[in-house]
């Protein structure tokens, strides 16, 4: 039994938008934007069911324009066109009532060239029955703790020059742990369009494999600098953190709150291994974003170490004087790529001979934000590596370093292969953000408690 | 639009016909919320943004297992479509579940957020000059290269009616003031903000007033420059002296959440974390210095989470968690307190009609103690005073933190000798607090809030009340920034 994804949310929008198009004023100008999603979910705790339920909900948001005053709301839409088109039309009348008060937005940019868009995964998701039934038999005999996903996600933009831009997938996502005991825990993910049992069955089996190493004494450091392997799922956490508070971002970038200062006001580099870039292309996020605008494929960010560009919104773009890239207000990378260096995969713990194998980070921020140093501690598998050969866990560590030493002077390498991340985040709704990154090598990595 | 769903006895009838008679124990809540966004940035106002949402939330127990569905369908059939998926949800899990117990009560009662002036007083007009005459005096160098002021205003009216004539609404009325000012030089940036966004509330435009939104843009900008010029905060070991809007985050981080009766279950291990703290510890551990009070306190009136009920119904009450440094009570609603055996609070909470409760900090405080703040600082002999949360992070047992402040002030000799940038200081939770050695008295007692506190599976961000005075704690491992 599957899922399959329908095309009545696309059509339902189209419709609300093009009524709502119908009742515009004069030279009235309307920017519409849906997310949506119909997901069940079930979160687990020691292998039984802590809370499990569905959630089924539509936002819609309005811009309304009229020359260049320019004011927007937000409603929940019920899927009742005769109660969506009342909303409607009563948050346009408030809008119009508020933009009354408003001068004209300097930093107002929208599309006007329509430009129509669409694409729709399907999947084969299981039932939620099933679903259930295969993680509880996966997880028997073992402390699994985690949450599963599934469903239809989906974002459009509308607007009353006629264009129309669809995404919309059926995704699952299971983000579990198997916990062998207090903060001990091999951590895993399994997410994607068809769920594959045999695919299933290598990750639990992976996360099996690696219980038996969390179950030797754990080892206890000390404070100070070791030789360091960060997996994939921890350099997500280091770059996400830089992400989000405007390292690739114009607006971060002119008002000098950028982490990455440093690379725009003085001369640092990072290695000339790293090149970053905004891959829409090699993501799963929409490539339109909430003022109509398409996004290019690829936006090459960082290169062999040089800042090269950022992300520009609309409204930075209006305000710096530079053209939009597609990026959403937030200007972060929905789809950052880091591309792979040599190292082969298969063989990081040779690579990494005697030091820190940390499989992830947990609970980043910021020591000096103007010097990109940052803090995080190692959470879940954390091993001692001696000559090639795990030969403990260990116990949480706080890190304090800079980028400009973890992927700067101090990385070695990156690893040959990428990996594809897709966040599992459910804060309001399901993230269709994503990472692409290899695994990173450090000769020297800064911890402090 | 504006009508209050609550007040509508056509839904609230639609909504207990659709409550089924034939299951354990069934609920509906309903979440109607309102919100105003205002923010002048760079004296330019940005576009006003307005946002609604409604939207139902659907819980079944039978046979043994709990199933919810959550739906913004309003209608007779959709509230029968929701009943039926959470209903066979509930088929689903029987005997799958970790507790099968249903609720037996069906709780009656009404909160209201104390108003003393209503927001609408305040026109939209003035509320937007309002922004402005602030964002002119953040903007008064050109060194401040990025500022703004905001203001939000929020109404969330909330129904939970249950399958045996319960009938708790709930009317919060929140305000959250923002300044901020950012300076620059060079490779220097630094950043001063009106609290953190911590000096809101439950309440009307009174809230402005309550830390002195109208008199703090210019002491914020005039910081922010300050900093500029000021040296990098010292490092080693010393006396840390923590103002209550760094206190907000200390307590939430290293207090909060570790007693956390879901994080003690092991429910959040796959995300946000477990404990240090285990259920054997309660009402012996000494987790501070016999100067430490906290309060689990939803009765504070204007603080950010008070509520009359939590979202399971269950009535709040103050209660002592921390009583003279030892632990008495952890932070869980009736579910957790079940399944552990322990005496918990009224705080299992959602973030809106689409999350179901979990256990959530509301007003949780520090109470004040006998000292001034003059008296404190005379106190030190080496040290620095901390103020305004900017950086956070603590491992997953909430053990291990590193924190970071806006402004800092070098303490010597009992006196304060200037200004530090880039404070940050770091400890673990089990041995900060039982270092605690001085806290202030009610003078400078403060009544803030978290308002974006996130946890959960499915992600939820709720409003956290935090209410402190300023604390004094010694050998603490302090430092700066880079050179």
């Amino acid at each position: 039994m599957s899922a399959t994804v329908g095309n009545d949310h696309q059509s339902y929008f189209d419709e609300l938008i093009t009524g709502a198009t119908a009742a515009l004023i004069g030279d009235e100008v309307l920017l519409a934007n849906v997310a949506g999603e119909q997901t069940d979910f079930i979160r687990l705790n020691n292998n039984d069911v802590r809370q499990a339920g569905t959630v089924e909900q539509r936002r819609l948001t309005l811009d309304l324009i009229e020359g260049r005053r320019h004011v927007a709301g937000a409603i929940t839409l019920t899927g009742e066109r005769s109660v969506d088109d009342t909303r409607v039309a009563s948050l346009l009348t408030q809008l119009r009532d508020q933009r009354r008060l408003v001068a004209d937005d300097p930093f107002l940019l929208f599309n006007d060239t329509p430009t129509s868009t669409e694409r729709i995964e399907r999947g084969a998701i299981p039932e939620p029955a099933d679903a259930l039934r295969d993680i509880r038999a996966a997880g028997a005999g073992h402390d699994l703790v985690g949450i599963y996903a599934s469903g239809d996600t989906y974002n459009g933009f509308a607007n009353s020059l006629g264009q129309r831009n669809w995404f919309q997938s059926a995704t699952f996502n299971l983000d579990w742990c198997f916990y062998l005991q207090a903060d001990k825990a091999a951590k895993n993910l399994y997410a994607g369009f068809d769920w594959n049992d045999e695919l299933f069955a290598r990750k639990v089996d992976w996360s099996t494999r690696q219980l038996t190493a969390l179950a030797r004494d754990p080892k206890n450091l000390t404070p100070g600098e070791y030789r360091t392997y960060l997996a994939p799922r921890a350099m997500e956490e280091l770059v996400q953190l830089i992400s989000y508070y405007g390292a690739f971002g114009r607006r971060a970038h002119e008002t000098r709150q950028t982490p990455l200062l440093r690379m725009i006001a003085d001369d640092a580099t990072l290695s000339p291994l790293v090149s970053i870039s905004e891959d829409t292309a090699g993501g799963v996020a929409p490539n339109f974003q909430s003022a109509g605008f398409i996004r290019p494929d690829r936006v090459s960010l960082v290169a062999d170490g040089q800042y090269v560009d950022t992300l520009v919104s609309p409204r930075s773009a209006q305000e710096y004087g530079v053209a939009t890239n597609g990026a959403g207000d937030g200007e972060y990378p929905e789809s950052l790529s880091l591309t792979p260096g040599t190292i082969p995969t298969a063989a990081v713990s040779e690579a990494l001979g005697t030091g820190l194998f940390v499989g992830n980070l947990w609970y980043t921020n910021f020591s000096d934000r103007a010097a990109c140093r940052t803090t995080g501690m190692t959470r879940f598998a954390t091993f001692w590596i001696d000559e090639g050969e795990i030969v403990a866990p260990v116990n949480v560590l706080r890190f304090d370093d800079t980028a400009y030493h973890l992927l700067g002077d101090k990385l070695e390498g990156l690893t040959d292969e990428a990996e594809v991340l897709l966040d599992a985040s459910t804060y309001e709704h399901r993230s269709t953000d994503s990472t692409r990154l290899p695994g990173a090598l450090v000769s020297e990595m800064r911890f402090v408690l | 639009m504006t009508d209050m769903l609550i007040e509508s006895r056509t839904l609230e009838d639609r909504i207990r016909r659709a409550l089924p008679n034939d299951v354990d124990y069934a609920s509906a809540r309903l979440h109607d919320e309102r919100s105003e966004h205002l923010r002048v940035r760079r004296n330019e106002l940005e576009p006003i943004f307005t946002d609604y949402d409604t939207g139902v939330m659907i819980s079944i127990w039978n046979g043994g297992g709990l199933g919810y569905a959550a739906t913004a369908d309003l209608s007779e059939d959709g509230l029968d479509r929701a009943v039926e998926r959470a209903r066979h949800w509930a088929e689903m899990t029987g005997g799958a579940m970790v507790s099968v117990t249903p609720p037996t009560e069906h709780p009656t009662g009404v909160y209201r957020s104390p108003v003393e002036i209503d927001w609408d007083t305040l026109p939209l007009d003035d509320r937007l000059e309002l922004l402005h005459q602030q964002s002119r005096l953040l903007g008064i160098d050109e060194r401040i290269v990025d500022w703004n002021a905001s203001l939000v205003k929020r109404e969330v009216d909330t129904l939970l009616v249950t399958s045996g004539g319960g009938r708790i609404e709930q009317r919060f009325r929140f305000v959250y003031p923002r300044l901020e000012a950012v300076a620059n030089e060079g490779t220097n940036t630094q950043e001063r903000t009106y609290g953190a966004g911590s000096f809101c509330g439950q309440g009307g435009a009174e809230v402005l007033a309550r830390h002195g939104f109208g008199d703090a843009a210019s002491r914020i900008a005039n910081q922010a420059l300050e900093l500029l010029d000021a040296p990098n905060c010292p490092s080693g070991e010393m006396d840390l002296l923590l103002a209550p809007d760094q206190m907000v985050l200390q307590i939430h981080e290293s207090i909060g959440h570790p007693l956390e009766l879901d994080r003690i279950l092991g429910d959040e291990r796959n995300y946000a974390g477990t404990s240090f703290v285990t259920a054997d510890m309660f009402g012996s551990f000494q987790y501070g210095s016999e100067l430490l009070n906290v309060t689990f306190d939803p009765t504070v009136p204007g603080q950010l989470a008070s509520y009359g009920f939590d979202d399971d119904g269950t009535p709040a009450t103050r209660q002592h968690l921390i009583e003279n440094g030892i632990l008495l009570r952890g932070l869980g609603g009736t579910l957790s307190q079940q399944r552990t055996g322990l005496d918990g609070v009224a705080n299992s909470r959602a973030s809106g009609w689409n999350r179901p409760p979990i256990d959530r900090m509301a007003n949780l405080n520090v109470e004040p103690g006998t000292s001034t703040v003059e008296e404190l600082i005379g106190s030190i002999e080496k040290g620095v005073y901390l103020h305004t949360n900017t950086s956070w992070s603590i491992d997953d047992s909430r053990n291990k933190f590193q924190f970071g402040c806006e402004y800092g002030q070098r303490i010597e000799n009992g006196a304060i000798v200037g200004a530090v940038r880039n404070p940050g200081y770091r400890g673990i939770s089990q041995t900060f607090w039982r270092n605690l050695r001085g806290v202030a008295n009610a003078d400078s007692f403060k009544v803030m809030g978290t308002p974006n506190c996130g946890k959960g599976e499915l992600n939820q961000m709720v409003g956290t009340g935090h209410a402190s005075p300023a604390c004094l704690f010694g050998n603490v491992d302090v430092f700066g920034g880079e050179e």
